[in-house]
Formats: structure tokens, sequence, C-alpha cells
């Protein structure tokens, strides 16, 4: 099992969501996240769809979702040189002297702080998925009070790497 | 000139060649149904239930080679044709269904006969739309066909709400189709061939499986040449019977769950197996872990998705099958051409004629008519010249098993799906397709009854199919199961409950024979099947005739229960 990261080109039209996330759940397959928005393309929406399998299950997905006659495009972003970037944020108590402790934090993460009141904060974090769950396992200790997540989204980097 | 979107629907019909349409109106298509007579060059068929029309028109296809086309009315029209739908995507036969829809404006609305048939049918179809612009209309049934016809064919589905059917416009054909989304893969990779010949070239023990896309991509010819060149013995699923003929020394019989006793052991002992145009489906394969345990896999197939699915393969080959297996033949004639295939093969295919030899298919003869009987009796009535159609469940396995089909699209079988219901209407799409033919249904007395209603739809077209019932008053495939690994509790599998067959088809103006006597049933079927009129010839069988070979579900190949 492995984490893969999928971009995906599809015909911007009605449905097909809907093609995509019924393709998923028919065949049993696993959706971590998902993230869809226009494309550069007039017409054509970017997914991102990052899911947990095996390799036979992930050239199954890959095959699967080319075979579907609204998607344009699949590459698997896994071995080649990519970004990848979620963003969350998180409402955190934030009382007395836990409120420059928490500044701190968010300082070392370059995160913001976006809305605060006497008791909470509501902080905007941006990073791959490591760096999300790592800030959020430090603000654990403060008291997280909700979160709302997006899925990841993916580039292919100009500069191939050595 | 203006045209309205009826008149573009039924113009574009015409356009893409269709002759025949299977249908039943409806208040969101009154609109199309009024335009259809001044196109007399489009034959409807007036079904009496929206599931017959998707399996007659199935039928159509399958018979024809062509596109099948159906139209049905919204709500309830249009729910009534899922199960065709599901059974032709299931089998990989190119439809394309009209339904109605409420008008554009009530969409979404819980307006009357409303149904989201496009979100129902996603899964099912090839692709479908819905059209919310009558100038989009023309281009989305071009689509529509060439979705449905090129690569893996399959249905699609088009929903026609009912104001974009009034609203007018130009009527534009598009000369050209292209989708920047979808581009099949007819030919296949060279080095891909030769890799499948290589294969081939080294094998000491090579079976060629056979599946529906051979069926499909009008590969029989191109398989029977390979086989008989290369003298590589052939089997077939379900699917692919009438690939290769039935009655040549290298034909092994079916493969998998009722396959017989040599295709099974073959493909288990089998180095090298070719698999053309077959999916590796459970009922083939059974245990997954034990199938073909000695054998290097080289799988054909236009769909990406159907190889490495389920069965490791070593040699993928990706395109039509037609033309791939055209290409093998070319290398072998150019590279291998003074290669001793024959001798190459003579102990391997001795070793599989002692296991023809060894387990042939057989039955006991008894008092009453045995089923395999009947349909031994109908091939040989008809030289094999015949087309059948089945319902599900043990006589479609005997059919599978006892007639020898030595032709492409002449053996008509739900085989994905498992359709009770297909077999009557399927016979009534390929009657209308092949006037000339003689076209049978082979029955059980249970799936029968699911689309009786469509002998008056052939009885008011002249349709001279013959039904052929196999009355074992079971439903009989289940009663098997009960009985092997259900301590014969045969919960509501016995169908003693059961109309006069004979009365019924006369009640529809059909002709009706009932035929119990053993030493009747050839002279009446006979009889029956020379009339010129459509008939139900209700043959009563032995009740607890079992299906054999049988490997149970979830077995390997070589674990088959013999008698």
């Amino acid at each position: 099992m492995q984490r893969h990261v999928l971009s995906v080109l599809v015909e911007n039209e009605p449905g097909v969501l809907s093609r995509v996330a019924g393709l998923f759940s028919g065949r049993g397959f696993n959706i971590h996240s998902l993230n869809v928005a226009p494309a550069l393309e007039e017409g054509v929406s970017h997914m991102t769809i990052t899911t947990d399998c095996d390799s036979l299950i992930l050239e199954q997905i890959m095959k699967q979702l080319h075979k579907l006659v609204s998607v344009i495009k699949v590459v698997d972003y896994t071995d080649i040189p990519a970004v990848s970037r979620e963003m969350m944020f998180v409402k955190v108590q934030a009382e007395g002297v836990m409120r420059g402790e928490l500044l701190r934090t968010c300082e070392i993460f370059r995160c913001k702080v976006v809305d605060v009141s006497l008791n909470e904060m509501t902080i905007e974090a941006t990073g791959d998925h490591e760096k999300i769950e790592a800030i959020l396992s430090l603000l654990q200790r403060f008291g997280i009070k909700e979160i709302a997540r997006t899925g990841a989204v993916a580039m292919r980097r100009s500069m191939k790497m050595e | 000139m203006e045209c309205t979107g009826a008149q573009i629907l039924l113009e574009s019909l015409q356009k893409e060649g269709v002759d025949v349409l299977f249908g039943y109106p409806g208040g969101a298509v009154i609109t199309i149904y009024d335009a259809l007579p001044s196109f007399p060059k489009l034959r409807h068929i007036h079904v009496r239930h929206e599931q017959g029309a998707v399996h007659a028109a199935d039928g159509y296809a399958r018979a024809s080679g062509k596109v099948g086309v159906c139209l049905v009315t919204s709500g309830p029209g249009a729910t009534n044709t899922v199960t065709g739908i599901a059974t032709a995507y299931c089998d990989s036969i190119p439809l394309v269904v009209f339904t109605g829809q409420v008008p554009t404006h009530l969409i979404g609305n819980d307006a009357f006969q409303e149904v989201d048939i496009v979100g129902i049918t996603r899964p099912c179809t090839k692709h479908n739309f819905l059209v919310k612009d009558v100038n989009k209309l023309a281009v989305t049934i071009r689509q529509a066909f060439y979705l449905a016809r090129s690569g893996r064919p399959g249905p699609v589905l088009v929903d026609l709400p009912s104001d974009i059917m009034v609203a007018k416009t130009e009527f534009v054909w598009p000369d050209d189709i292209s989708m920047r989304s979808y581009n099949p893969t007819y030919k296949p990779n060279l080095n891909q061939l030769r890799r499948a010949v290589e294969e081939l070239a080294q094998a000491e023990r090579p079976v060629l499986l056979g599946g529906g896309g051979v069926i499909m991509a009008n590969a029989a010819e191109s398989l029977t040449t390979l086989a008989r060149k290369l003298h590589i013995p052939v089997t077939c699923t379900l699917m692919g019977l009438g690939g290769f003929p039935g009655t040549d020394p290298l034909w092994l019989g079916m493969v998998g769950m009722h396959g017989t006793y040599a295709a099974n052991m073959a493909i288990n002992n089998a180095d090298v197996l070719l698999c053309v145009g077959a999916r590796f489906d459970d009922r083939v394969t059974g245990k997954l872990a034990a199938f073909a345990p000695k054998a290097r896999i080289v799988h054909i197939d236009i769909d990406p998705t159907s190889i490495r699915k389920n069965v490791e393969v070593q040699v993928p080959v990706v395109g039509d099958c037609r033309l791939a297996l055209e290409g093998m033949l070319e290398i072998c004639a150019a590279r291998l051409a003074d290669k001793d295939w024959q001798g190459m093969h003579a102990s391997w295919l001795a070793a599989v004629d002692a296991w023809k030899k060894d387990k042939p298919l057989s039955y006991q003869q008894g008092e009453a008519i045995k089923p395999q009987e009947v349909v031994e009796a109908l091939y040989d009535i008809t030289q094999g010249d015949a087309i059948v159609t089945t319902e599900v469940g043990q006589h479609q396995m005997w059919v599978a098993q006892f007639f020898a089909f030595t032709r492409p699209r002449t053996l008509l079988t739900s085989g994905g799906l498992g359709t009770m219901g297909y077999g009557f209407p399927a016979a009534m799409g390929a009657q209308i397709a092949l006037p000339g033919k003689k076209v049978i249904a082979v029955a059980g007395d249970g799936s029968l009854l699911m689309n009786i209603q469509e002998l008056t739809t052939i009885v008011a077209n002249k349709l001279p199919v013959k039904v052929v019932i196999l009355n074992n008053r079971y439903l009989g495939m289940v009663r098997q199961w009960q009985e092997l690994f259900y301590k014969r509790n045969y919960s509501s599998t016995d169908m003693d409950a059961q109309p006069d067959f004979v009365k019924l088809a006369e009640a529809f103006g059909a002709e009706g024979y009932r035929i119990a006597d053993p030493a009747q049933l050839r002279p009446m079927l006979e009889k029956a099947l020379a009339s010129p009129n459509p008939a139900i010839i209700d043959v009563v069988v032995e009740r607890e005739e079992n299906v054999y070979p049988m490997v149970p579900a979830g077995a390997a190949l070589d674990e088959m229960l013999l008698v």
C-alpha cells in the first residue's frame, strides 16, 4: 500500500465528478482526497486525487479513469518530480499564556492567523501532507475545536532533477 | 430549413444507417412518435415492455453486427430499460437508447414521470448524455453512435427532454467525428505481437482461449486460421462460442464452470495460454490462484482495463482482436514459415485428445426426455444452421455444451449479467435483423415468463420465432446448487404452478406444441420448427437433471464434478 497522487484532466461538464466518484465507489477503490477546479484551458477541469493502494490496483484505477469518456488525461505523480500542497483551517483554543505559545508555533510553520476571538484563533496552514499532519499534531495540546482541510493539489516540476 | 428536435433525431438515425428501432410511446416522447410516420424508412417495432425493447435491440445488434436502437418514454419507461442496458454493457453490445425526459425547466422538480436516468445508468452505460440544447442534438447523436460501435462496444443512453424535441433549429449533420478524450487503440503494438508469436513458437503445450471479443471484432476467421496453422487446441468462453468451429478436431469445448473436462484440463496443463478478447470472468477461471498455473499468458484485448485485472499477464497486447491475430499470422509467415508446428504439438494434441475421449460430455438416457437430448435434436434438425438465443440457467449451459456452434453471431446469450428474460425478446430482434434465418429461443420454464408479453409483438410482426422450453418445473440451476451445496433444500425453486404453455401460445395467436414422449421428440420438433408461424414448443424434460461437468464456485478448474 502506498499513497499515490493522480492528476486527472476531465471535460468540465455536468456529471463528470459523479462519473469519477462512481468509478471509485463502484469498484471499491479508495479515495483519500479529491480536489477539483477549472484548469487553464476553457472547458477543462483539473482533478487531483490521492489514493492508498498497491501497484496492481493503481494500474486498474489509471486504466479505468482513462476509459471514462469524459477523462482527457491521467498522470500518476508518485514517481515523477512534482510539488503537492494541501491547505487547512484549524480553530484552536487560545487563552492566556497559551496565545503567545500558539503564535510562535504558527510562525515556525509559516501559518497565518485569519480569525481571532477572546478565547480562540483560526489558523491557515499550507504545506505538503506531512507538514499539515505535523502542524495538527503540534496543535493538539492547545485544544483543537474544528478543522477544514482541502485535498492535495499537485503539479509536475518544470526542471528534471538528477 | 429549420427542423424540430424530433425531426433532427429521426433524420440523424437515418444518417447513421438505422433501419429499425424498438420502442414504446409515452407522454414525454409523443412529439417524436408524432414525427415518426413521416420517416417511412425507419421501421418501428412496438414492443410490449421497455425491457423487451432493449433486449430485442441487443439481439438485433448481436445477430447483425449493427448498432441496436431503442426509443422509450421518461420515468418508468426509462427505468424499465436498465436491466437491458446493464445486460448489453456486461457483454459489450453496441446500443443507443433514447429516453424521453420532462422538459428542461422541470428537470429536478420531481415532475410527473421524471427520473434521473442519466444518473441511474452512469455505471452501466459506456457513456450517456442529457441533451439540453437543440443545437447540440445532432452532434450528440453522432457521438452516441460513434461511442457505441467503436473501441470496446457498449450501450450509450441519450436523454431527450420533451421541449428540446419541439424546439427548432437548422439541421447540420457533422461529417467528421472526433473526441479529444476518446481514442480507442485498434492497431496493436508490433513488438508486442512479435513477443506473442515468440511465446507460441516456444510453447510445447499451447492453448487458445477465445472470448466475446472474437465475435465483436469479427475475428473468428483469423482465430481459426491461426489455430489450424499452428496446430493449437482451442477453447472458448460462453461469449466466444461460434468464434471457432465446434466441429473442428482442434475444438476442446467450452471452458469454465460448466466447461468440458478436456478444455479445463488443457488450461490447467498449458504452458502458454493465448487469450483473445476474453476478460477472465470468475465463471471462466474458477479459483484465480489455481488458474492456468503452468502457463505464461498472452492477452489480446481492445480494452486495457481487461488486461491484468484478474490474471497476471506476461504479454499484454492492446488492440483489435482481428488486427492482432492477422498481425501474428503475418509474423508467423515471415519468420516461421518452415516451422513444424504439427510435429511440435503432436504429443500435446494427443494428450488433449485422450482427455476428450476419456471424459466427453455425456448424459444417461432415461424414461423421460433428457434436456441435452432436446438440444442435440435441435442441432441435428437444423444441421446447426440457426440462430439460437437462450435465457439463463441450466438450459443455457446445455445449449452451450450440446449445440456445436460453428459460426459467429449464432449464439445470443446473456453471458456477463446472466439476465433471465433476455433470450425471447433477443430472438425477436435477431429475427428482424435476419428475416430468412431460423431463430430458436431455448428457454427454461422460469425464464420465459419474465418477458412473455413480447409474444404479442412477435405475433403482430409475423416473426416465425420458435421457442423451445426445456420444462422441468424448477428453477433448475438454483435447484442444482441447492441439491449439491444446500442439502436439497429446494427453497422457492419448485415452479409447479405454471401456465399451460400451449394454451398460452394460442391465446397470443401463436402455435403451441407439447412434447412429453421421447419417441415423439424428433418428429414433433421437426414439424414445429418447419412451421412458418411463431410457436412455443413445451418440452417436458427430466425434472432433476444436472449440468455436468461442474466446477463448484471458488474451486479450481481441475476440481470438476463429473457426474
